[in-house]
């Protein structure tokens, strides 16, 4: 496999502790006042030029996350986040209302165009067959600087823009769906986000329609001392598929930043919405200094009968991950599926896995999960499979793999099994290995050097995982993983 | 100039305090296949360990010259790029590598630290299926992980086809005659002598005389205690195979 060669060239050209996409893009940014409170939820709901509804359902949200308490049962640990030392909007100045890529500071283009994510559709058309076509929402701080391929998805029906646009041109459908899977109500960081997002990608598919492209979306955090509040919300109709990619990068700064996403999916009758994240925010460096908090809520809810949700994630970046992609299977004969790789490395500490909640009838799960930690991080599985009373015949099966590399990590697995039906039939399994000194020394005496060694047999305990991402994205994965355990031994 | 030049050498696992090698000296010409025979615990496979940079022992004297070159400061993927292979007694499973990515790695590995371009993947391809045929590895051998499911003796053919491909210039078998039945002890006997050349060198470590009767040696070192304590021909395995090796060790001792 070249990927292999490819992961190994890679690392090879980069020093150790380097974070490929630390750099900022110096431009002029447009700030809101520092802090929380009403005032900042209004001013972010009048840059945005919002409906009265959209602004009493913010104010809803903030004042209720005034009355709520951060979580604290996770296995993470970090300084208490003042949350009034933040800002809560920054958009690029010259970003008023681009009409077309020409109007967008190109400063601005040259930072995606840095990072490997080309935003000119004539660039990206360059030797590209239509069907590996890959429509991009560029998310720079609070705002989307831009989507292309809008009016191509246009054609069949699809609706793919910033969340802040879909409020204007399709606030019906906004209404109808936000909030619909994870509340304002849901938990700290989803409540905050409520309040406060400022940007985000909408989809919408209309009945049977097959995306006729990847939909992606490419978050960047560039400011300092600002969090990122994104919201995104796709919506699959009846008997349609949506197949979406989402990638992260910040620069590298000693300061802790946050960043709260919430991100609902809905499957109607016989739709499948298959997202796809790749995360690599910046992790802090091997001291632990610095890095994104990356708190966030994603939720797929299987409406209709027979639709299917399927989350991949790579999870390489990040001081503090906290995510949970869960799905809710409502509709009969409906399925989850959640495919996750998560890479901790130097001080990193995850806690994520997923939650299936079995509702209908005949209900299907799969819970894939490759844990990887290395240096003195800490990476914990935490899921939640549940089957209600009337979730008869409800099916999951879960796997759960740790490996360990070098002496000062920890893996842990904490998987909550709940079911009110005496026809589900759970299943769980879970290992726990190491990457073996006799491993390493037979990679290293066919010729591989250290990291070649661990990035191969890491890539082979991943494969299950990485087999699920579209093409692209894998040979990317791939190479992210090797980055990422980086030093990890020696 | 010898192929391979040990001189005194000493070494011990590393988190024990018992030297394993004893001032061992042993040389290997270019186009000689060398057995070295000995008891349980004599040092057999520390000597193959030692030679191909396993972290777990320490050498504590003496040196190994591979072409002329001391190897013992060289990290083991430097060893394997200067020509050394060892076929390992328990080849190692890697869930989830497959093996042609785990054969091309390794080449190209090699070639590259050899400063030569990646081997392209037509040329590649048909390389391991021509080895692959001749020592009986089904294609579905090769698309399965490395070593995982396999027989014992479908491992050490493995080995072979490893050592086929990288084309060594130092060959170290660590008993690849363990577990193996008559019929798979004769391709992988057939897979050594194929590759026997006037530039390459062979080290067989075995207990027993019966491997020896497929791979003909040029000569048998008798190792006890971490030192060879007794050189002789192929006349010298089939003396030990009549008396045991109680005779020769107690004699030297």
């Amino acid at each position: 496999m070249p990927a292999v060669q490819e992961t190994v060239e890679q690392v090879r050209a980069i020093d150790v502790d380097q974070y490929k996409y630390g750099f900022s893009t110096d431009i002029e940014m447009e700030l809101a006042p520092k802090g929380l409170s009403e005032d900042i939820v209004r001013y972010i709901s009048a840059r945005k030029n919002e409906p009265a509804w959209m602004l009493e359902w913010r104010l809803d949200a903030y004042r209720r996350w005034l009355t709520m308490r951060e979580p604290d049962w996770a296995r993470v640990d970090y300084p208490q986040i003042d949350f009034q030392d933040m800002y809560y909007y920054a958009a690029p100045k010259s970003n008023a209302a681009p009409k077309s890529l020409d109007e967008i500071d190109p400063a601005i283009l040259e930072t995606y165009k840095k990072l490997g994510i080309p935003l000119r559709e004539q660039e990206i058309l360059a030797g590209v067959a239509p069907e590996n076509r890959i429509a991009v929402d560029a998310v720079f701080d609070s705002v989307s600087v831009v989507t292309t391929f809008k009016e191509e998805l246009k054609k069949s029906g699809v609706i793919f823009s910033s969340i802040s646009e879909a409020l204007h041109e399709h606030p019906e459908l906004v209404r109808k769906y936000i909030g619909s899977v994870v509340p304002t109500t849901d938990n700290y960081y989803a409540t905050l986000n409520a309040a406060v997002f400022s940007d985000g990608s909408f989809v919408y598919i209309p009945p049977g329609v097959r995306c006729p492209m990847e939909l992606s979306t490419y978050f960047r955090i560039n400011e300092q001392k600002t969090g990122q509040f994104e919201r995104t919300l796709i919506i699959a109709d009846k008997g349609s598929y949506v197949s979406y990619l989402e990638g992260c990068t910040a620069p590298m700064r000693d300061e802790n930043q946050l960043h709260a996403a919430v991100v609902e999916l809905i499957a109607h009758d016989d739709a499948e919405i298959k997202y796809s994240t790749v995360q690599n925010w910046y992790p802090g460096d091997s001291q632990g200094k610095g890095g994104i908090y990356n708190f966030v809520t994603k939720r797929g809810d299987c409406r209709g009968a027979r639709s299917k949700i399927s989350w991949t994630q790579v999870e390489t970046g990040s001081a503090i991950t906290w995510k949970y992609p869960s799905c809710i299977l409502r509709g009969d004969d409906s399925q989850g599926e959640f495919y996750s790789i998560a890479v901790s490395n130097g001080a990193q500490q995850v806690d994520s896995g997923t939650k299936m909640i079995h509702l209908g009838k005949n209900t299907r799960s799969r819970i894939i999960s490759k844990g990887i930690s290395a240096g003195r991080s800490q990476n914990t599985y935490r899921g939640l499979v549940s089957a209600h009373r009337r979730a008869t015949n409800a099916k999951n099966f879960t796997n759960c793999d740790s490996l360990l590399i070098g002496n000062a990590c920890g893996a842990h697995t904490v998987p909550y099994i709940e079911s009110k039906t005496a026809s589900a039939v759970f299943e769980h399994e879970a290992t726990t290995s190491k990457v073996s000194e006799d491993q390493m020394f037979y990679c290293m005496q066919r010729g591989l050097t250290q990291e070649e060694a661990i990035a191969l047999i890491v890539n082979g305990f991943v494969k299950d995982v990485l087999q699920q991402l579209p093409m692209e994205f894998m040979v990317e994965a791939q190479k992210l993983i090797a980055i990422s355990l980086e030093g990890s031994v020696g | 100039m010898s192929l391979l030049e040990i001189k005194n050498l000493t070494a011990k696992l590393a988190e024990e305090d018992k030297q394993i090698l004893n001032g061992l000296n042993l040389t290997v010409e270019k186009g000689q296949v060398a057995a070295i025979m000995g008891p349980n615990g004599s040092g057999k496979s520390t000597l193959s360990y030692v030679l191909a940079g396993r972290e777990d022992y320490e050498v504590t004297n003496g040196e190994a010259l591979l072409d002329g070159e001391n190897i013992l400061e060289l990290s083991p993927d430097e060893r394997a790029a200067k020509g050394l292979f060892l076929a390992f007694q328990y080849p190692i499973e890697i869930p989830g590598v497959g093996q042609m990515t785990f054969l091309k790695a390794a080449l190209n590995a090699q070639r590259r630290k050899n400063g030569l371009d990646d081997m392209p993947t037509p040329e590649f391809m048909k390389l391991v299926n021509g080895r692959a045929k001749e020592l009986g590895i089904s294609q579905d051998m090769l698309r399965r992980s490395v070593n995982v499911g396999f027989s014992g003796g479908e491992k050490k053919r493995n080995e072979i086809l490893q050592m086929a491909l990288l084309q060594p210039k130092l060959a170290i078998l660590d008993e690849t005659d363990s577990g193996l039945d008559i019929d798979a002890l004769k391709i992988v006997a057939d897979g050594v002598n194929a590759m026997r050349s006037p530039d390459r060198g062979f080290v067989v470590i075995t207990h027993y005389q019966r491997l020896l009767d497929y791979i003909k040696p040029d000569v048998v070192h008798v190792l006890s205690a971490g030192r060879i304590i007794k050189t002789g021909g192929p006349e010298l395995a089939l003396e030990l195979e009549a008396k045991g090796y109680a005779d020769i060790v107690g004699k030297a001792a």
